[in-house]
């Protein structure tokens, strides 16, 4: 297909030294890297990159998934303490659920503030994000070391082992979302990302969202279905 | 003003430029010398890196075999204890699997792609070289087992328990897992890359079914790349944490289910054939067309049978598994999708010799090596069929059948087909051709070796002969065909001496002056990579190619005039680009082999010392810091090396650019 | 600068055409939030039979609507929509077959020697 969008062209600069501050200025935040160039989709390379590495996500967390189901109620001979069911306090789980669940929307409300150059705005929703994810670890945190307390730790059986795999995969990729946030949330106070790169906050939103709706799942079949 | 400022790092240019800083470090402007190597981004010198790291692991993996061969070639051999065995046994197949079939496929890939959809270079170039030093690192890093404690010894396959702390109490299987995760990483990147950078830099004009079919089997193969390898992921890291932290996910005594590995392992295993094959169904799809001088015969079949077999290669994994407690509804299964499949393959091999019928054949050493991968995988694909037929597999299984069976694959099919790829494009990467004479003694040394070799291993398995054993006993009766298959080794390792040595004279006489230089369009190609200079100029294209046909420089060259008759209008050497333009090209960065570097560290870390693991996570960290504060195109930068003052209007952030500042079209 | 505000205008343009205002975005936060209380609800109330597929109905429900909605795959171009269902898809169902497999194909009581299991 040809080329759909227009490639955004810079005027030619003179070899002079303020020329070349303003080169450098937008050099250190590397926004000249991310013009909107023609690609054969009209689409950035940027945003298919995060859609195609979800997409293998998928597979990651469905491997993950999978084999939580089929260790869960397996028992052997040695087999002791509880499973990862009987100790599970699902009132607890359900508000901290809800917290991740609502930071998706916060996530959202960044993307669209950014998008209507709202910088103020953009920096509280990302903020609120990141807290919000961080309170969704708070309570993993919580709940794990309370399960440990109870009998359940990481070696104690294969259900226990299943679980706290699945959970702390999606616990690390929570938190290195909550590190690109507060990143983000530094470069925009900064300066460093304006408005004309909201589709880097939008895209980081696309792999928070992920994070959410495996939790959503994980929720599902790990927590609430007996 | 911020260029009157005291910049802590300003660094003098030898032209006297000056090269302001940006995140930690100036960028490295080397243009010659190990470190325009290590540092690069430019797509076509990762893809010889790829190529010849690939080729020393090769030379490594076929000691391995050889030593496999040696303590085979008697009964009761006594070359390898069994211990030995084992380990060799492992690591030639990990070691050729993953470090050699794998990356010569990612170097072809990388140098070819760009050139064939008409592009400057990939999406993103420093993940490009990201890939490459991970895969580098993982595979020294998976090596070095060799000198701490011993290799991998558990089959490439890795079935746990077996591989758990009670049966393989050494590091091996450490180093076995940890390796393959980084080198995972490395493919994982690399296939995102692939995708966005076929999805989205394609030439003007070039639409989808107008790509070559190498890049399309490329393509599909980054795919399967890209979906499967998060399932080995977690089975590695299922089998490394109940070895270093006593999780419980193959302990039988605490209920676990063992085919739960081979599950996992399998439903990559088995695309990861088809990752190993497709690239080079790619490379003979060049070729014949080429050496026979007629079209690929049904391209659109091609295609489309390349993707139908990347999807149904989804559900046939348990075929490996038939006699592994699976089940009959399972086994029943699996053996009617492991049928199907044959069909999508069973067509591209009727296909390619419909392309050759009638044709103009000319037995260069490509075409020859193309020809003996659609006779050579025909006889290995004929076996595969055989295995689909579970009760039948249920003897085959486990014997020298199976092994006859995937060497005639993946040696007489994808090895064959990579080296036709070498010789067929190596003028475009070095500017001369390999000898035609020693090409011609290392392909028939290598064909008969190579069925000299897994021919018999037909009939041992047949026999009865079981695979992975490290001896046989003399009352077996196998030793005549054991003795053959051996020496058969010996006579493939001469002919891959003879391709050494051709490598070497030719590159010597090149620099001599006695081995020609060849044009832009040495065989009369088709493809757009032989528009532009032999050896391939470092920004590739002068002016973006417009394309308006399939197989578009080839009808620039020939067109039919008014009585149907198929002229030749043009020589490809005369309408090929000329390389003599300097647009702006992505800048040379280090982040890409430090960050690749923290890597292997973790992995030792997490072996022996957790500290050493926190330093190279610091490392990791640190580079991904680094290496987003840097601009993908560093500011100041020449064009080409040269130092120049940038016109800002060719700026290619990433390396994406696909307008230049010149909108001439080719030809 | 006009090159450049002008391609700021034609993003700005091509955003606001497609999503929903930031209210829109709440009220979706609200229906998702609902169906989670649904979802909770069952731990409390019993469901009966319907329990389960009612659970698995909702995980679907809510795993749409954020990734329509909140990932604006119903706005954007389909090419992300193959990427990502794909892998989805591929997921649901090479890992149905296997846990079909391992938990009710196979013969518990172990493999008999006298034929292949």
């Amino acid at each position: 297909m040809a080329v759909t969008t227009t490639q955004p062209r810079r005027p030619p600069l003179a070899d002079t030294a303020e020329t070349q501050t303003s080169e450098l200025a937008y050099g250190r935040t590397d926004w000249d890297d991310h013009h909107h160039l023609p690609t054969n989709t009209g689409l950035t390379n940027e945003k298919v990159t995060m859609w195609a590495f979800l997409g293998s996500d998928c597979l990651l967390f469905g491997a993950l998934i999978s084999t939580y189901l089929l260790c869960r109620n397996r028992v052997g001979p040695a087999t002791k303490g509880p499973t990862a069911a009987d100790l599970f306090d699902i009132p607890f789980t359900s508000v901290s659920s809800f917290v991740l669940l609502m930071s998706s929307l916060t996530m959202v409300l960044a993307v669209t503030s950014i998008q209507r150059a709202e910088m103020e705005r953009c920096k509280l929703w990302l903020l609120t994000t990141a807290a919000l994810g961080s309170i969704f670890i708070a309570g993993q945190v919580y709940e794990f070391t309370g399960f440990y307390r109870e009998g359940l730790g990481f070696t104690t059986n294969i259900s226990s082992s299943a679980f706290f795999t699945l959970t702390g995969f999606h616990g690390v990729h929570v938190s290195l979302g909550i590190v690109m946030l507060v990143t983000m949330w530094v470069l925009v106070t900064r300066g460093n990302l304006g408005p004309e790169r909201a589709e880097t906050i939008e895209i980081i939103g696309l792999y928070w969202h992920f994070v959410d709706i495996v939790w959503i799942v994980i929720f599902a079949v790990v927590y609430l279905i007996p | 003003m911020a260029m009157t400022e005291e910049s802590p790092e300003i660094l003098e240019l030898e032209s006297g430029e000056i090269a302001p800083t940006t995140g930690v470090f100036a960028r490295p402007t080397h243009a010659s010398g190990w470190r325009a190597w290590f540092f690069t981004v430019d797509h076509k010198k990762i893809g010889i890196m790829y190529g010849v790291v690939a080729m020393f692991w090769f030379f490594w993996g076929g000691i391995e075999a050889l030593l496999i061969r040696l303590q085979l070639f008697t009964p009761d051999g006594s070359v390898l204890t069994a211990d030995q065995y084992n380990q060799i046994f492992t690591m030639h197949g990990t070691t050729m699997v993953f470090l050699v079939i794998m990356p010569l496929a990612a170097a072809f890939a990388n140098y070819m792609v760009p050139l064939q959809i008409g592009a400057r270079d990939v999406a993103f170039p420093r993940m490009n070289a990201l890939g490459l030093w991970l895969f580098i690192f993982g595979g020294i890093f998976l090596n070095l087992s060799w000198f701490l404690g011993g290799g991998p010894d558990g089959g490439w396959f890795a079935y746990a328990p077996n591989t758990g702390m009670t049966y393989s109490p050494g590091n091996g299987m450490d180093f076995y897992a940890l390796g393959l995760q980084i080198v995972g990483i490395a493919s994982l990147v690399g296939s995102i890359n692939l995708i966005v950078t076929i999805v989205n830099m394609r030439a003007p004009g070039m639409t989808m079914l107008r790509m070559p079919v190498f890049t399309w089997m490329i393509l599909v193969v980054q795919f399967l790349l890209l979906f499967a390898l998060p399932v080995i992921t977690v089975a590695l890291v299922l089998l490394s944490f109940d070895r270093t932290f006593d999780a419980n996910f193959f302990n039988v005594a605490m209920g676990a289910d063992p085919l739960l590995w081979q599950h996992l392992f399998w439903i990559f295993g088995h695309p990861e054939v088809y990752i190993l094959i497709l690239p080079s169904f790619g490379i003979v799809s060049e070729t014949l067309p080429v050496f026979s001088r007629k079209p690929l015969f049904g391209y659109s079949v091609i295609v489309i049978s390349g993707a139908a077999i990347g999807f149904m290669g989804w559900g046939v994994w348990a075929h490996h598994m038939f006699v592994s407690g699976l089940g009959p509804v399972g086994v029943a299964a699996f053996s009617a999708t492991t049928m199907f499949i044959a069909v999508p393959t069973g067509v591209k091999i009727l296909n390619w010799i419909a392309t050759m019928w009638g044709g103009n054949i000319k037995f260069t050493v490509p075409m020859m090596f193309s020809v003996s991968l659609v006779s050579m995988f025909t006889i290995g694909g004929l076996s595969g069929v055989m295995h689909a037929v579970a009760p039948a597999d249920t003897q085959q299984t486990d014997t020298y059948f199976i092994v006859a069976h995937f060497h005639y694959v993946l040696f007489g099919g994808a090895l064959m087909g990579l080296f036709a790829g070498m010789y067929y494009w190596w003028p475009k990467a070095f500017g001369y051709k390999l000898n035609e004479a020693l090409g011609k003694w290392h392909f028939w040394l290598v064909l008969i070796g190579f069925n000299m070799t897994f021919g018999p291993m037909h009939i041992l398995g047949l026999q009865g002969m079981a695979r992975r054993h490290s001896n046989y006993g003399p009352e077996d009766g196998f030793d005549f065909w054991n003795a053959v298959v051996s020496i058969g080794a010996f006579v493939i390792l001469m002919g891959m001496i003879i391709f050494a040595i051709n490598i070497v004279r030719t590159w010597l006489g090149y620099k001599a002056g006695t081995v020609p230089q060849e044009g832009a369009d040495p065989w009369d190609g088709r493809t757009l990579e032989w528009a532009i200079p032999s050896p391939a100029p470092e920004h590739n294209f002068d002016y973006v190619p417009v394309v308006t046909d399939l197989d578009d420089f080839w009808h620039k060259k020939y067109q039919t005039d008014e009585t149907g008759k198929l002229r030749k209008v043009a020589d490809g050497n005369d309408i090929a680009q000329k390389g003599d333009q300097h647009p702006h090209l992505p800048s040379a960065s280090y982040w890409p082999i430090v960050l690749a570097a923290g890597l292997p560290l973790i992995a030792l870390g997490l072996i022996y010392n957790l500290w050493l693991s926190g330093i190279g996570l610091l490392l990791m960290l640190g580079s991904m810091y680094g290496w987003s504060l840097e601009p993908a195109t560093d500011p100041d930068a020449g064009h080409d090396g040269h130092g120049e003052h940038q016109d800002p209007d060719t700026t290619e952030p990433d390396g994406s650019d696909n307008d230049t500042a010149e909108e001439a079209p080719v030809g | 600068m006009n090159t450049a505000t002008v391609s700021e205008d034609e993003t700005h343009q091509e955003h606001s055409d497609h999503g929903l205002s930031d209210v829109g975005y709440i009220k979706v936060a609200l229906i998702l939030a609902i169906l989670t209380g649904v979802e909770v609800a069952t731990y409390f109330v019993d469901f009966g039979v319907v329990e389960i597929p009612s659970l698995l109905i909702l995980m679907v429900v809510k795993f749409q609507i954020v990734v329509s909605y909140f990932m604006h795959l119903k706005f954007d171009s389909k090419v992300f929509s193959y990427l990502f269902v794909t892998g989805l898809i591929l997921a649901v169902v090479v890992f149905a077959a296997m846990g079909t497999s391992l938990a009710f194909w196979q013969d518990p009581a172990g493999c008999d020697a006298s034929a292949f299991c």
